[in-house]
């Protein structure tokens, strides 16, 4: 196991120099943007007063290299610092809305991953049968469709005509956990449609892969049934790929959905973040890239993790 | 009407009778559901308003980095919600005049120099304080200081002192304006406890209503203040739900979760008009969507060419086409009929032949460059094709450069030469005009520099006598209309929408959208 430990090491030290990378990107390309945040501030209403006024307080006037070493300064002491649009602290802000990010994207993976897993397993069972050709032709389809024309059908249908669930998916504290699920069924059912065929083909991509193998032969010849081949000696060998794609869904959900947030109004990261990059607020698009890089970098991870534990042959490389 | 409906519709309208039932039982007496409904509304608005509930509304423009400060309001989120905490001095009637909020009087002396305005006796802040009139002064100078951010400034550069007497506030001015409680009216200038200057974001003032909770660009909701002064505020509680996407905005109204939205969208307008129980009010206003020349800046600087521009425009068809008929022509001129003292001119039409003959005679070779963004009005780049192939039509070639949305405020208006953009207007013609066509203004976006003009705007201000000032604001509007870098296609109406479960609608109310921003204080829920 050491050799574990010495790659989760190596691995979170890579990430960590990434992030970096990646703020000085963010930062430069919030730079390179026409206008500033003062003229975004104020807008068609601006006045050379105002703006020369509004650049003082907020300390636009510093150069750039130098706001953003404050920048950098203020984060390895763990403080994200505060909006200059609205003088909000930063890290109060993207809690509230990472959480409400996180919630979606739980909801959304808790049904979709399981959801993808099973039919792709029955998929495989069923092969070029009928089953598995309805399963790939409306999985195929869904991801086909751009996601704002299912969600508006969506709408259409189940809340403007039968008045099942809400469009405005506004969660907010004073809700109970039984009223925010509803809220966000449609969103979430949104969701899963979009990510589903991509982790369903490739699990049955994966396991068909694996099925032809001599072993799987064996298996089959001792006369077992199908669905116990598949689950207990296919799928383990072909966990790798899967766990990779489902990972990346995963970051798909958190990082991803900006237009789902749009289309249902919900109050997520996606949002948030570009309400800021519209009005130039340089230190929340630098927390909220962060976040979304590290939360990419950490799926990641944990894919490659997952699938050099699953495979002994990636556990002593030569 | 039979008597049995009359009584039918009041038992409805006080909340004895649901509304279903009603047009229920309206309909087994001959009549069709829709005109039971209109009946219904009148009924209901004879009954005058109902207190308590909870009115919901959602709305576009707001945004997470938005504040709470009024001097940094600029959309229809922060402005809703300022009409709910706060008040500003005096407030546009639906008439065009001027209403007392926080001040229950106010008079000019006679050269229209020194302006007293009279704090309303026993007013409260949501907090318990008293309202003064230091409070309005320290307001004033907050907005109006060398320190301030506010967009309110532009309009209050021309104070020379603010000084309290008792409840009076006395404002001299360096120059007369008669126009004065008009830039009071302004949104941005919201009185609040010392000014607002220890806390610009409290939001503690003397509104109908009381911010409960603050989730900025996602949701608001606010609760009645039990110690407002005057006669609105009708419904408990009032929820506000930004909704910046148009299909979801609508979308919501259809479903029953806002009870009236702003800004639909044109084209769909008559659409969402048919739905069952909802009502699409448009607005005629003084916004207007503008194509702006650069007058100074060669080549717009040749009288000929701009006239040969505003030739080869197609009014009529902008307003089919672009604003699907909620709207007015323009006539190259931002004041319309809105406005207090407006002269009717000849209606300039689309007349490629003069057109030709104007480009013929200006020297012009080549094309003319426009720059156009979706964000500067809904439909721009269509209408800025629209005025390509009319222009085309007059042998003038136009080349469109559609810009990002992004940044299109700070880097192509008022900076680029010939762009597309859009004015809200102004309740006066006075304000119009100084903050956007005075030599010397910040916001001159056509570069229209005339010392005649600025002469007439200045001696209107100081002008008492209605007739003369009508006429210099006419000479003023001939002068600008042909002289001016401005072709001014059509004026838009605001278009909003709201459901049966609210009622108390004014039409053609002045100001901005949904009633001047008052709809939701000034309706009420039927229950």
């Amino acid at each position: 196991m050491p050799l574990i430990v010495k790659l989760l090491v190596q691995r979170i030290a890579l990430g960590l120099l990434l992030l970096f990378l990646v703020s000085i990107l963010i930062f430069a390309g919030t730079i390179i943007l026409p206008g500033d945040v003062a003229q975004s501030i104020l807008g068609q209403s601006a006045t050379p007063e105002a703006l020369a006024n509004l650049r003082r307080d907020l300390g636009l006037n510093d150069p750039p290299v130098t706001r953003y070493l404050n920048w950098l300064g203020g984060l390895l002491r763990g403080d994200l610092g505060t909006a200059l649009t609205s003088g909000q602290d930063i890290a109060t802000a993207i809690g509230k809305r990472l959480g409400n990010t996180m919630f979606l994207a739980f909801w959304a993976a808790f049904i979709s991953v399981p959801l993808a897993i099973l039919l792709g397993l029955v998929a495989v069972r069923y092969r070029e049968r009928w089953p598995d050709k309805i399963i790939s032709a409306v999985t195929l389809a869904s991801i086909s469709v751009p996601e704002f024309l299912i969600a508006y059908v969506a709408i259409f249908v189940v809340s403007v005509r039968l008045r099942w669930a809400p469009s405005v998916t506004t969660i907010h504290d004073s809700m109970s956990l039984g009223e925010k699920l509803h809220t966000i069924s449609l969103p979430v059912a949104v969701l899963t449609l979009v990510v589903l065929a991509h982790m369903m083909r490739m699990t049955r991509a994966a396991i068909l892969n694996v099925m032809q193998s001599a072993y799987v032969e064996t298996a089959e010849l001792k006369g077992l049934r199908m669905f116990n081949i598949i689950w207990k000696h296919a799928f383990p060998n072909a966990v790798a790929p899967i766990v990779n794609v489902v990972m990346l869904n995963m970051a798909y959900l958190v990082v991803g959905v900006v237009v789902i947030e749009v289309v249902f109004t919900y109050p997520g990261m996606g949002q948030y973040l570009v309400d800021h990059v519209s009005k130039r607020d340089i230190p929340v698009v630098q927390a909220c890239g962060l976040i979304f890089a590290a939360v990419y970098i950490g799926l990641n991870m944990i894919a490659d993790i997952v699938s050099i534990i699953a495979n002994p042959r990636l556990r002593h490389p030569k | 009407m039979n008597d049995e409906l009359k009584y039918l519709s009041r038992r409805a309208a006080t909340g004895l009778l649901t509304r279903r039932e009603f047009v229920g039982r309206a309909g087994a007496l001959g009549l069709t559901a829709a005109a039971a409904t209109t009946m219904m509304s009148s009924a209901v608005m004879a009954a005058g308003p109902q207190k308590g509930g909870t009115l919901r509304m959602g709305l576009q423009g707001g945004s997470t980095t938005d504040s709470l400060d009024p001097a940094l309001a600029t959309n229809q989120v922060a402005l809703m919600l300022i009409r709910l905490w706060g008040e500003p001095l005096v407030e546009l009637a639906d008439d065009g005049g001027i209403d007392g909020k926080v001040a229950e009087s106010y008079e000019a002396s006679a050269d229209a120099k020194t302006w007293t305005f009279t704090v309303r006796q026993g007013l409260t802040f949501s907090n318990g304080q008293d309202v003064t009139a230091a409070d309005v002064a320290e307001t004033l100078d907050r907005h109006a200081g060398e320190d301030t951010k506010s967009g309110a400034l532009g309009l209050l550069r021309d104070i020379k002192d603010v000084r309290t007497d008792g409840r009076n506030v006395i404002i001299e001015l360096n120059n007369a304006n008669a126009d004065l409680p008009y830039l009071m009216a302004d949104y941005h200038l919201i009185v609040q406890p010392g000014g607002g200057k220890s806390a610009p974001d409290a939001a503690i003032g003397t509104g109908p209503y009381v911010l409960k909770e603050v989730d900025m660009g996602v949701r608001f909701v606010a609760e009645k203040n039990p110690n407002y002064w005057g006669d609105i505020g009708h419904a408990q509680t009032i929820e506000l739900i930004v909704i910046n996407d148009n299909t979801a905005r609508v979308a919501a109204l259809q479903s029953g979760q806002v009870d009236m939205i702003d800004r639909v969208p044109p084209r769909t307008a008559g659409l969402v008009a048919r739905a069952p129980g909802i009502t699409v009010a448009s607005t005629s206003g003084p916004g207007h969507y503008v194509f702006i020349a650069h007058a100074d800046t060669a080549p717009f600087d040749n009288q000929d060419l701009m006239l040969a521009l505003k030739h080869g425009i197609n009014r009529q068809e902008m307003v089919d086409k672009i604003l699907f008929g909620y709207g007015s022509v323009g006539n190259d001129s931002p004041i319309n009929s809105s406005y207090p003292m407006f002269t009717e001119t000849e209606q300039r039409e689309y007349d490629p032949e003069k057109a030709a003959h104007h480009f013929k005679k200006s020297g012009h070779s080549g094309s003319v460059l426009l720059r156009t963004s979706d964000n500067s009005f809904p439909g721009a780049p269509d209408a800025a094709a629209l005025f390509q192939q009319s222009l085309a039509g007059a042998g003038i070639e136009l080349e469109i450069k559609r810009e990002p949305n992004d940044g299109y405020w700070s880097e192509v208006w008022n900076n680029k030469p010939f762009c597309t953009s859009y004015w809200g207007g102004r309740p006066t013609q006075d304000q119009m005009y100084t903050t956007a066509y005075l030599s010397t203004a910040d916001w001159n976006d056509t570069r229209f520099k005339n010392e005649q003009f600025d002469q007439l705007l200045i001696a209107a201000r100081a002008e008492l006598d209605l007739a003369k000032r009508t006429q210099m604001y006419a000479d003023m509007g001939a002068l600008q209309r042909d002289e001016g870098g401005l072709i001014c296609p059509m004026f838009n109406d605001f278009i909003d929408a709201h459901n049966d479960k609210v009622a108390g609608w004014v039409e053609n109310a002045k100001g901005f959208a949904l009633m001047n921003s008052y709809a939701p204080v000034r309706m009420w829920v039927t229950g």
